[in-house]
């Protein structure tokens, strides 16, 4: 290999990882590419997970690709089951598991961790997280067929394992301490459409209250509310959000807030150091969803082929999978001053934040109404969003 | 008749379904799906994203 082409390392074999490379393939066949991460480097759409039983499918099942094909097609080096432990950012290097590592460019795609609430209770350490496909074989290995599942967390994540869980024949529970399901992106409106349709299924929804404790019983766990309720389950999922993985980018000594702070080229604080994805905080706002990583995905390609490309996000809706009530929403900044309109709602509800200049800058879309996602997106995406 | 599927959100296309709410009738070919069509679960353009035949 060139002395001078080391060429470009990317942390992580998640969406954001394999997308910024199957797009930088498209434009550069001949870079020297190397994929680091600490799971199999198998591919599979992660958005998938929460919605595996339904697709009759198990963890295994999820995979797309195997990972030895995935380096194949990529023509890239790909180092698995590998920890970074830090990153020298003098010497371009990388020390891991599997040896030294020099880069010429590095991309940071590390995802996020499951935020975890502590509770009491001797099975505490029982309550699960899902977050990728070995926790979700994990999960399934346990899940038995007859299996009542405790979920806290009514968030998007919380919702849609409610609504696979349930219409598999699962009894369900959701505990959330907010008012209604889904209330960071949603007004109370919307969320509530989400009510009947799950608890149809046979959801049991605890809103105003979370889990105190986790206790062992004679069959599965005992749970105790903070409102004193008690729940009988025999597992529980724990779907609370998501935290950026900073840490090796916070001891090289980068600049992180919240997530790895980037700029629109999405280049870190380093020049030679980029990040997307769950982990990267790009024009000050975290993004953990599929559409924001692709187009950052596009445009981090391009700069990396050699085309300096900044990312412009245009309206990008965020699809809820509860099958039994579908959604869609653009949500808006929490700080947005605006009100949000009722404008259709038979079998779900239409719904639009309208700023003060009377502009739609988000919406919501539930049941019927959430086909019309692409449209309304238009609508809005004329004004490319400023970073 | 084939099955696709999004290789970034998992959305499945059957070509013998087709999808008449977007006006894609059923037994329509993916190859025949125009190219600004954008998967309706992730939105990722028909010409961007890969389907892999399930």
């Amino acid at each position: 290999m060139d002395m001078d082409n080391k060429g470009i390392v990317v942390l992580g074999s998640g969406l954001a990882g394999y997308s910024v490379v199957r797009e930088l393939r498209k434009l550069d066949r001949d870079i020297p590419v190397t994929l680091v991460t600490r799971d199999s480097g198998d591919y599979y759409s992660k958005p998938m997970i929460s919605n595996a039983l339904a697709q009759g499918k198990d963890a295994a099942g999820l995979v797309l690709t195997r990972a030895a094909e995935m380096a194949a097609q990529l023509g890239i080096q790909l180092l698995v089951e590998t920890e970074v432990h830090a990153i020298d950012r003098a010497n371009k290097k990388l020390d891991t598991t599997s040896g030294e590592l020099e880069y010429d460019r590095l991309v940071i795609a590390l995802g996020a961790d499951p935020i975890r609430i502590p509770v009491q209770g001797d099975a505490a350490d029982a309550v699960l997280s899902v977050n990728d496909i070995a926790d979700y074989a994990r999960f399934r290995g346990l899940l038995g067929s007859k299996a009542s599942i405790a979920i806290m967390g009514g968030g998007l994540i919380g919702c849609e394992f409610a609504n696979d869980l349930a219409a598999a024949g699962h009894a369900v529970s959701v505990i959330d301490p907010g008012p209604w399901p889904i209330a960071s992106l949603m007004p109370e409106q919307a969320g509530r459409e989400l009510l009947a349709p799950l608890a149809a299924l046979g959801v049991d929804w605890r809103f105003g209250t979370s889990v105190s404790r986790v206790d062992r019983a004679a069959s599965g766990y005992l749970l105790t509310l903070a409102d004193g309720a008690k729940l009988q389950a025999d597992l529980v999922l724990s779907a609370v959000g998501l935290r950026p993985r900073i840490a090796l980018a916070q001891q090289a000594g980068l600049a992180v807030n919240r997530g790895i702070v980037v700029d629109a080229h999405l280049r870190s604080s380093d020049a030679a150091i980029f990040a997307l994805g769950d982990c990267a905080e790009i024009g000050g706002k975290v993004q953990p969803f599929v559409l924001p990583i692709m187009h950052a995905a596009r445009a981090l390609a391009k700069t990396l082929a050699g085309e300096e490309t900044p990312v412009l996000f245009p309206a990008m809706p965020v699809v809820v999978k509860t099958p039994a009530h579908p959604v869609a929403v653009l949500p808006v900044a929490r700080d947005a001053v605006g009100t949000w309109q009722l404008r259709a709602n038979s079998d779900g509800v239409k719904m639009e934040f309208i700023d003060a200049e009377q502009r739609m800058c988000g919406f919501v879309l539930t049941g019927r109404y959430a086909a019309e996602r692409n449209e309304m997106s238009k609508q809005v995406g004329q004004r490319a969003l400023p970073l | 008749m084939k099955v696709w599927q999004c290789v970034v959100c998992g959305f499945i296309y059957d070509e013998t379904k087709g999808m008449p709410e977007e006006g894609i009738k059923p037994g329509t070919k993916w190859a025949d799906i125009p190219g600004n069509w954008a998967c309706p679960d992730c939105g990722v353009a028909k010409a961007d994203f890969e389907m892999i035949e399930v």
